[in-house]
C-alpha cells in the first residue's frame, strides 16, 4: 500500500492560474532578496511536497526541535533544518508579518510571508548536523559560508527556471500516479549520487526480490567537485535497466534536492522523502550520505531505532564484492570465503579508471554502462 | 532559551503496576527509563492509526494530467 505523506498530507504551495497571474503583479512591488540556487532547490522541495508537511522555511521552534530531537515541534521526525539565511541588511526593510519576494537570477521566483527573523549558531548547527564542527567537511564548509539571520515562513512557488534534466524530474504526486498506474503496492526506492556499479545492481535487485516496483532516484543538485554529473548518472542507469532489469518493474526518475553529506541524519531525511514520493521501502546504504571518515559505517543504520514512526521501512542491505570461489556478488552475510577471494567494489578505484579512460573489468562494471559513461569528454562535476 | 523553546513534557498517569512492569521490562535493553520506552512504543501506535486515515490528495482531473504528462515522458 502506498503510504500516506510525511504529516498526512502532499503540500502543494505552486500556485496556478489567476491567483499565480495576480501574486506575481502584486509581487513585483514588494521588497526582495536574491536566493542561491540551493535555497531555490529547497523551495521547489517545499513547493512540490518533497518536503511535506513543511509549508515554507523553518521557524525557530521547528528549527529548534530537529537541530535537538530531530523531529519537528508537531513531533513528526525530520531531521537535516530546511532554512533560508539572509544578510541582516538584506531585510532591513521588512519585519515580521510582511511579505517578501524571491528572486532567483534576478527573476521573482516565489512569495514568502515572513513569521520570523532570528540568528543561528553556525558552530552548534555543524556540531548537531554533521557531528563535526572541521571546516573540511563539505557541509560544514557551506554551512560557514552561510549568512547570519534566518527567515521562516510559508511560501508560494510563482516561477521556476528551466532546468536541462526537467523531462526527468518526477515530483511526489507524478510517482504517487504512476506506482498506482503500474499497480504496485510496494516500492522500493534507491538514493544515488553515482553512477551504477555492480555492486549497486546487487543491492537494488536483492531488495526488488521483495517488492513490486523498484525506484531508482538519483539526486540533481548541488554535489561536491568529483561527482558524476547528472546527465552522465542519468545515461549510465539507462544503460543498465536497457540491458539488465526486466521492463516494468524500475522506474528512473531525478530527485531535484541538495546533498548535505550528513551521514546518519541525511539517511532518515532521504527515507522521509523518499516517503513522500510513495516508497515503501528505502534502501540504506553503508555509510549513507557521508564523506571521509565522519561517520561509522553502520551509524547510518543505527539511527533509524530511534524513529518507529517513520512510516517508511529502510531496508539495510549490506554492501556487495566479487567473490572468487563464489563466483558472483555476494555480501560478508552469505559468503563463507576469506578476504583473499574477496573483490571490493570500490567506487573510488572506478573513477580513477574513468579519468584514464579505461574500462573497469566486468566484476565491477557493466561493459555497457562504462562504455556510456566513457562517451562523455567530462563525466565529473568540477 | 532553546531550551524553554522546544523542551515541552508533560505529564501521563498510567497504572504503578504498569509502570513497574515496564521497568522490569527494560531492563538491559536499549531503553534507559519508562518514559522513553513509553514515548517509542506511543509513536509507534499513533504513526499506523494515523496511517489508516488517508487517501491520496489528486482528484480525476489531476490524474488525467499528470497521467497524460508520464505518457509524454515515456513512464507509461
Amino acid at each position: 500500500m502506498i503510504p500516506r505523506p510525511h504529516g498526512g498530507r502532499l503540500v502543494n504551495r505552486v500556485l496556478t492560474g489567476k491567483r499565480r497571474e495576480a501574486l506575481l503583479r502584486e509581487a513585483g512591488e514588494l521588497p526582495s532578496i536574491e536566493i542561491s540556487y540551493e535555497r531555490l532547490i529547497d523551495l521547489m522541495d517545499i513547493a512540490y511536497g518533497a518536503f511535506s508537511p513543511l509549508e515554507g522555511f523553518m521557524v525557530q521552534e521547528d528549527y529548534l526541535h530537529v537541530l535537538y530531537d530531530m523531529r519537528l515541534s508537531n513531533d513528526l521526525p525530520w531531521t537535516i533544518p530546511v532554512t533560508l539565511d539572509v544578510d541582516p541588511e538584506e531585510i532591513s526593510s521588512v519585519k515580521e508579518g510582511d511579505d517578501l519576494a524571491l528572486k532567483y537570477n534576478g527573476e521573482i521566483v516565489a512569495v514568502m510571508r515572513i513569521e520570523e527573523i532570528y540568528g543561528w549558531d553556525k558552530k552548534e548547527y555543524a556540531r548537531q548536523v554533521y557531528k563535526t564542527t572541521d571546516k573540511n567537511h563539505p557541509g560544514v564548509a557551506k554551512t560557514y559560508h552561510r549568512k547570519e539571520l534566518l527567515v521562516g515562513g510559508e511560501i508560494d512557488l510563482l516561477r521556476e527556471p528551466s532546468h536541462p534534466l526537467e523531462n526527468r524530474i518526477l515530483w511526489p504526486i507524478e510517482t504517487r500516479v504512476l506506482f498506482r498506474e503500474k499497480k504496485w503496492r510496494t516500492i522500493v526506492a534507491f538514493q544515488t549520487r553515482n553512477v551504477p556499479h555492480r555492486g549497486h545492481e546487487y543491492v537494488q535487485k536483492a531488495a526488488l526480490t521483495f517488492t513490486d516496483g523498484l525506484l531508482i532516484h538519483p539526486l540533481i543538485g548541488w554535489k561536491k567537485p568529483g561527482d558524476y554529473r547528472d546527465e552522465v548518472i542519468f545515461a549510465a542507469y539507462e544503460a543498465l535497466i536497457k540491458y539488465y532489469y526486466p521492463k516494468d518493474v524500475v522506474v528512473l526518475a531525478g530527485l531535484l534536492m541538495n546533498m548535505n553529506y550528513a551521514g546518519p541524519r541525511e539517511a532518515i531525511h532521504h527515507a522521509i522523502v523518499r516517503k513522500n514520493f510513495g516508497a515503501t521501502h528505502f534502501i540504506v546504504g553503508r555509510d549513507h550520505a557521508g564523506v571521509g571518515d565522519y561517520y561509522g559505517p553502520y551509524e547510518a543504520w543505527e539511527i533509524f531505532d530511534e524513529f518507529p514512526d517513520l512510516g517508511i521501512t529502510p531496508l539495510f542491505i549490506r554492501e556487495a564484492f566479487y567473490c572468487k570461489k563464489c563466483g558472483g556478488m555476494v555480501n560478508e552475510k552469505i559468503c563463507p570465503h576469506s578476504e583473499e577471494y574477496r573483490v571490493k567494489i570500490s567506487g573510488t578505484k572506478i573513477r580513477s579508471m574513468i579519468r584514464e579512460g579505461k574500462i573497469p573489468p566486468e566484476y565491477m562494471m557493466r561493459p555497457e554502462v562504462a562504455r556510456v559513461i566513457l562517451s562523455f569528454k567530462d563525466p565529473f562535476v568540477h | 532559551m532553546n531550551e524553554e523553546k522546544r523542551g515541552k513534557y508533560t505529564t501521563v498517569s498510567i497504572p504503578t503496576t504498569l509502570y513497574n512492569r515496564i521497568k522490569d521490562l527494560i531492563k538491559d535493553t536499549g531503553f534507559t527509563s519508562v518514559s522513553q520506552y513509553v514515548t517509542y512504543v506511543l509513536r509507534e501506535i499513533v504513526a499506523r492509526h494515523e496511517e489508516e486515515k488517508y487517501s491520496e490528495p489528486f482528484t480525476e482531473e489531476d490524474k488525467e494530467k499528470i497521467i497524460e504528462k508520464l505518457r509524454r515522458l515515456g513512464y507509461i
